[in-house]
């Protein structure tokens, strides 16, 4: 099955999802784009040089962790984790950014924004923007900006200019409108680097391909380890791109199960979370540029959304998993806060990892689920970013007190020196 | 009268018609009544409602607020039509829907063209559904007689112009520069010389907006576009020098 055949229907559309909707202005522009990536996809040169330059810069392949202590533990499936999180930047961001990097300059163009929620991608672009030499501008929220200070450290010391977006709820999807306003007038010279599979056509796509070279790895990684093919394989679904990334390693296996899972935030009913497929609160629309299911109201204004990990607070998904999840190809589930911290917990005392507040959603399905599997069943984990770089949003979830003391002291000592 | 032999009556007597605009319960729904009155008064001949939209992406930090706070203070799209309704009978003025696609997408295309049909709207402008996306609804909207307007933009190529040109209805709606709304636009030949290749391709009358804001840019204007659009300036006067202010403002504009 591919996905990105368009020939049996409209171009960009998965189902009744997908699409271009954008200001005429942007029609040239995307046109170039999609363009210019359909010459890079019949490019098997193009593929190569995006795979030696994840391999020299940014560690590729990752491994594929046998996770034995917690299989053991939980008595169930043999879980193993893509290490996705060893990437440098720490994610799995990276990949799509140099991937769209190289398009950047295959285009011509000498600046990039991006939008960032927890502020991985904007870190990834902005080190992509340093390597190649192009200026760079970061969206974020104010509120993502006042939440995850660190990343917005490293991509100012990266060179990138950080602008905290004040619209809105000051989270992802704003930062996303602020991307669309400046891409509309600075289009000539600006390429806007996407940060997941979502957005207008032919973004879903292209970011779909760029992350694919985590399944085409993982697959040839289980089958050399195992001799054998994955019974069920999890991922986080925020927009979607790590899941698109490693499900496309398996989505031509009609007995492999392919499970998404979002943020259920406070749970069913609480109407803070962020689960679009998982739960029923979520309706078709369009925004953004896309039309796909968004947490929104009768009339179409976006709902407030929630989740512990700000990567996967989002009110939209992207259209091929509305597609897919139309017709049962993907399973969604969705993971509570409170989940997510006993199995982060679990996870680093059993195993040594430290998974993302993000990956870590996929970890509590996929640990609920190998534990009722049969003891010669395998399961994938998507383990796509690291949570180690994110100690104070860490510190935060665990409510850690000894953390929140070294704070309180370091505060008193900045405080101090200003004196 | 459909929209486009509205403006060719009006052109008979004013060379240069004027679109205004304003966002629906913001900063109230009684301060659009104000503002609407004094624009009737004005003698302006369209007015655009914009439905407020919760991801206004195409716009401006000024409508990007009047969005957020209309919708923050309660405004449901029932009420926009409401207004829609009373102004329409009221004022001289024909008045267009302006928003956002999904604000119709998720009514229902055809409930969205009845309800605009019954408030008396004659159009609409949906700044983020292009023509690819819009048959159904442009279908829909012919057989009520609303007009969708069409954008023509600086960026457009020739061939893009002529599929937009054979799409156009009632009015054609040039964005006089790249960005969003509300900034500065430097009136110049690039401005004529994208009116003159809109009207290679369209028939119907061609409306200026984006950066539009004082007496020069509508002189600039006079003997090349039908209509100036006049959005962001507007509710600019409206926040700092409120009714006085606004009126003086259309009257220099109109002189």
């Amino acid at each position: 099955m591919d996905i990105f055949d368009f020939s049996d229907g409209r171009e960009g559309y998965y189902g009744d999802y997908g699409g271009v909707f954008l200001p005429e202005i942007l029609h040239a522009t995307i046109e170039e784009l999609l363009e210019c990536f359909r010459e890079c996809k019949a490019d098997p040169k193009f593929w190569q040089e995006y795979v030696a330059l994840l391999q020299n810069y940014s560690g590729r392949p990752t491994p594929l962790t046998h996770l034995e202590n917690l299989s053991r533990e939980l008595g169930g499936a043999q879980i193993y984790a893509k290490r996705d999180d060893l990437n440098h930047t720490g994610s799995h961001k990276v990949n799509n950014v140099m991937g769209q990097g190289l398009l950047t300059q295959r285009l011509g163009k000498k600046r990039v924004i991006a939008e960032t929620g927890a502020g991985q991608h904007g870190f990834a672009t902005a080190t992509m923007a340093a390597r190649f030499g192009f200026d760079c501008k970061i969206y974020m929220g104010a509120v993502d900006v006042a939440r995850q200070r660190p990343n917005v450290f490293w991509m100012e010391n990266l060179g990138a200019e950080v602008i905290a977006v004040e619209d809105g709820q000051k989270t992802l999807k704003d930062a996303v409108n602020e991307c669309m306003r400046d891409w509309v007038t600075n289009m000539a010279d600006t390429h806007y680097i996407l940060g997941t599979a979502c957005g207008p056509h032919p973004f879903p796509e292209m970011v779909s391909w760029f992350q694919s070279i985590i399944g085409l790895e993982a697959r040839e990684q289980i089958l050399a380890q195992t001799g054998r093919l994955p019974d069920r394989v999890f991922a986080c679904v925020g927009g979607g791109s790590n899941a698109m990334g490693l499900f496309q390693g398996f989505i031509d296996e009609p007995t492999i199960e392919l499970i998404g899972c979002e943020a259920g935030g406070e749970g069913v009913g609480s109407y803070m979370h962020s689960a679009r497929l998982a739960y029923d609160d979520a309706s078709v629309g369009v925004a953004q540029g896309y039309k796909t299911y968004f947490l929104q109201n009768d009339e179409g204004n976006m709902n407030e959304t929630h989740s512990v990990a700000a990567g996967l607070d989002y009110i939209g998904v992207n259209p091929i998993f509305s597609h897919l999840h139309d017709t049962g190809r993907v399973r969604f589930e969705a993971a509570t806060d409170a989940e997510v911290r006993e199995t982060l917990k679990q996870t680093m005392r059993t195993e040594g990892l430290i998974p993302a507040l993000e990956s870590t959603h996929g970890f509590v399905v996929a640990l609920k689920e190998a534990a009722t599997m049969r003891k010669d069943e395998i399961v994938i984990v998507n383990m796509s970013g690291r949570g180690d770089k994110d100690i104070f949003t860490i510190a935060d979830a665990l409510d850690d007190a000894k953390w929140k003391s070294f704070i309180g002291g370091k505060a008193d000592q900045y405080r101090a020196e200003k004196k | 009268m459909g929209l486009q032999s509205f403006i060719a009556e009006r052109k008979k007597v004013k060379d240069l018609l004027v679109m205004a605009h304003v966002v629906c319960g913001y900063p109230s729904f009684e301060d659009n009544l104000k503002e609407l009155e004094i624009m009737a008064e004005a003698g302006v001949d369209v007015v655009e409602l914009q439905f407020p939209f919760s991801e206004p992406s195409a716009d401006g930090p000024l409508f990007v607020h009047a969005n957020e706070q209309s919708l923050k203070s309660g405004t449901t799209v029932d009420q926009c039509f409401e207004l829609m309704a009373q102004v329409s009978a009221r004022f001289p003025f024909k008045v267009l829907m302006m928003g956002y696609y999904n604000t119709a997408f998720k009514m229902g295309e055809d409930v969205f063209i009845k309800r605009l049909k019954a408030a008396g709207g004659v159009g609409f402008i949906l700044p983020d559904l292009p023509i690819e996306e819009a048959g159904s609804l442009h279908a829909l909207a012919a057989e009520a007689g609303i007009e969708p307007i069409i954008l023509m933009t600086p960026t457009s190529s020739d061939k893009r112009l002529a599929k937009l040109g054979a799409a156009s209805r009632g009015l054609v709606y040039a964005v006089a520069r790249k960005g969003v709304t509300g900034s500065k636009t430097n009136m110049g030949d690039d401005v004529i010389g994208l009116i003159d290749r809109c009207r290679q391709h369209t028939e119907v009358p061609i409306g200026v907006g984006f950066g539009i804001g004082c007496k020069q840019d509508m002189d600039f204007l006079r003997g090349h576009a039908d209509m100036a659009i006049i959005g962001t300036a507007a509710l600019k006067i409206w926040e700092h020098s409120g009714a006085d202010g606004l009126r003086a403002f259309f009257k220099e504009m109109m002189a």
